[in-house]
């Protein structure tokens, strides 16, 4: 009983490094530096999957920990780090909204998150319960990221965000989800960021720069 | 052995097509593979037809009446797109815009394009249901950017940005079923996400995490069928991509997303016990409808101005699902089909239209009546099927629409009728200079493939003039499945 209970205040501290994570990602502008952001966030993932399935016995979390620690600690961050040295991507461009304003929107997010959440949250019986509330959280505050930046990598960035809160859901309101569906999403996941290189070297091929405001030609007219 | 088959054959043929795809026979094999799939298809319906709904390995994969007909409807036009390709791509190759590489690339995506919706159409598991989904959407992000072009390029990138988005909160309530179904069904035996067991036992699922689902569900997969405001992507995608995929996108991936959205209503409608999913649908779908209706007369390019046309369309049937009712429902599918089959007809010949006219901006493309007798009346009689004049199927499915909107919700009316005359007269005087006219144009150096739009057409036709009884009551089947 007192270990569970010390896994529980253990989770709650990850849930709460998570968010932290998001909000310091919505304050970088190197792009570099939100890489490493990613990283960390899914190291956390990591652990806290880890620390569920342990609590609960559950082999099979241990797999989709595994995975995430390949995927999400080391292949994504180890493909953007070389995408945005290639691409000379360091820094991003002027944010659509200053910093101050955009934390101060993420406060209200967070919120919003865990008044949605609140209802759903009484019914868990899973020892994260709690933790739902922040999933949301990260996912609006991943959101908000995609919306006020400018830069094509950043934006591909709060989309691997939003993932990771995604995950962080599945895994703190249920037990995750079943292992087919997890490589499932994990292989979509991969392919996506693929895709997006391609897609990067296009890009700049076509307009010189990773800049999205180039991309604003096809308008109603 | 079918269900195999159905899903087997668009992957071998992305396999082959990836091997072969740069050869001179590339469009021919893609052609064979479509028709076997389509062969496939068929022996599955006769098999449904036969012996009912199905469960097979391990109830991951099911069919029932609403799917089935589904699926025979994503393999005929998958085939029928596949031949209007063959011909299309090699004016494409003549007028210098591809090279083999990118035809490779294009033809191994198209059938994995059709895989991953077999997939979502076939499969019970609702999370494989997403997990193909965000395929489809992949497959085709690069197809859309197949000219590399920079308007290609942006419209790939809106493409993969907001899909991608949408389709990550329809994870997230994919997250809210899983949570809330394994409460009722337990996590043994991973039935929990199996939409049959769901479905089952939908009375005791926890109402309130599903609603919340459901929001999160329909924003997600709503963004894929194009529903307003959401819509932003599907103009773009479809003007800028190549014409087979604009006509696949328009009539099948739009159907497939919508198809997903009324699985996870049914469920959701159970466990509430009240119509207010039904509401929301219905309350998107006006709005999709009466907006794109609008949007239709500031349109400059052909296929921009049928891609908001699919809006309005989809608008039409999501409305029309969220209304509810068996016929509704009837009305709902019959739309589907025939909406599919027209719009994918249009897209065939928009597409011939401008590769002899050299350019998509409808003042330049004039006279096509003149240059080339079957894209002129080819787009003329498939801009009157669209637009719903009798005797084609869709004035038959948009009466009954209609109708029933009269009688349970008096106050749509309105706004249904302007919607349908907006987008008439956006339409029908945008086309009519198209097709007749002068035009100094000079034929294509192929001959077009006009035999698949005039028979898409001429069932279009046929559904509205008579329906066979056997089409009818599957129809019913599916539409009481519905609810």
């Amino acid at each position: 009983m007192l270990k569970s209970h010390f896994i529980a205040q253990l989770l709650k501290l990850l849930a709460a490094s998570l968010l932290l994570i998001s909000f310091a990602m919505l304050s970088r502008r190197r792009t570099q530096r939100l890489v490493t952001l990613l990283a960390w966030q899914g190291a956390v993932l990591f652990v806290s999957t880890c620390l569920v399935a342990y609590d609960a016995g559950l082999t099979e979390l241990y797999y989709s920990a595994a995975l995430t620690l390949i995927l999400k600690v080391i292949a994504l961050p180890w493909i953007l780090h070389r995408l945005v040295r290639r691409l000379g991507a360091q820094w991003d461009s002027e944010t659509l909204v200053n910093i101050p304003t955009t934390m101060l929107v993420g406060l209200v997010l967070v919120i919003f998150a865990f008044g949605l959440a609140q209802p759903i949250s009484v019914l868990a019986t899973t020892i994260t319960r709690n933790t739902l509330g922040i999933a949301l959280a990260v996912i609006f505050l991943a959101f908000l990221m995609m919306i006020t930046r400018r830069k094509a990598v950043t934006q591909v960035i709060g989309f691997l965000a939003m993932e990771n809160g995604l995950f962080f859901a599945a895994t703190s309101a249920t037990y995750g989800m079943p292992m087919v569906i997890e490589l499932g999403i994990a292989l979509d996941l991969l392919v996506g960021v693929f895709i997006l290189g391609i897609f990067f070297f296009q890009i700049r091929e076509q307009f010189d720069s990773l800049d999205l405001h180039h991309l604003e030609a096809l308008k109603e007219d | 052995m079918e269900i195999l088959l159905v899903l087997g054959l668009p992957l071998l043929g992305a396999l082959s097509l990836a091997l072969f795809g740069a050869r001179r026979f590339a469009a021919e094999l893609n052609v064979g593979m479509s028709f076997a799939t389509l062969v496939a298809a068929a022996f599955l319906v006769l098999r449904v037809i036969r012996h009912g709904p199905m469960l097979v390995a391990h109830e991951q994969f099911f069919v029932d009446s609403f799917n089935v007909f589904l699926v025979a409807l994503t393999a005929f036009v998958g085939f029928t797109t596949a031949l209007f390709s063959r011909p299309y791509m090699r004016i494409e190759e003549h007028h210098g815009r591809l090279n083999p590489r990118r035809l490779r690339l294009y033809h191994s995506m198209y059938q994995l394009f059709m895989a991953a919706m077999f997939l979502a159409l076939l499969t019970n598991n609702m999370g494989l249901l997403w997990v193909a989904m965000e395929a489809a959407t992949l497959s085709t992000v690069l197809l859309v950017s197949l000219y590399r072009t920079r308007a290609s390029l942006e419209a790939a990138w809106k493409y993969f940005i907001l899909c991608g988005v949408g389709i990550a909160q329809a994870l997230f309530g994919t997250i809210l079923l899983y949570f809330a179904a394994e409460q009722t069904l337990g996590r043994e035996g991973m039935t929990a996400l199996l939409w049959t067991h769901l479905n089952a036992v939908k009375g005791q699922l926890e109402p309130r995490v599903l609603g919340l689902a459901f929001v999160f569900l329909l924003v997600g997969y709503g963004t894929k069928v194009g529903l307003a405001p959401l819509h932003n992507w599907l103009p773009d995608a479809h003007a800028e991509g190549p014409t087979p995929v604009s006509a696949v996108l328009s009539g099948l991936l739009l159907n497939v997303a919508l198809y997903a959205v009324i699985r996870c209503k049914i469920l959701v409608e159970g466990s509430i016990g009240s119509r207010l999913p039904g509401r929301m649908l219905m309350t998107f779908g006006l709005l999709s409808a009466v907006l794109a209706a609008f949007f239709l007369f500031r349109q400059r390019d052909i296929k921009r101005l049928f891609g908001y046309s699919s809006i309005e369309h989809m608008g039409i049937i999501t409305f029309a699902f969220g209304m509810g009712g068996p016929v509704a429902n009837f009305a709902a599918l019959l739309h589907m089909t025939v909406h599919s089959l027209t719009k994918s007809s249009i897209f065939f010949t928009a597409g011939h239209a401008s590769q002899t006219a050299g350019t998509q901006r409808m003042d330049g493309i004039r006279g096509l009546v003149g240059i080339s007798p079957t894209i002129g009346w080819g787009l003329m009689l498939g801009s009157l099927a669209i637009l719903g004049m009798p005797p084609f199927g869709v004035f038959a499915s948009e009466f009954l629409v209609l109708t029933t909107a009269m009688r349970d919700h008096p106050w749509t009316t309105p706004f249904l009728l302007v919607a349908l005359g907006v987008a008439f007269a956006a339409i029908f005087s945008r086309v009519q200079p198209m097709v007749f006219g002068e035009s100094d144009a000079r034929p294509l150096p192929h001959s077009p493939a006009m035999v698949p739009v005039f028979v898409h057409l001429a069932m279009v036709l046929t559904l509205g003039v008579y329906m066979p009884a056997a089409l009818a009551a599957w129809y019913r089947a599916a539409a009481r499945l519905i609810g």
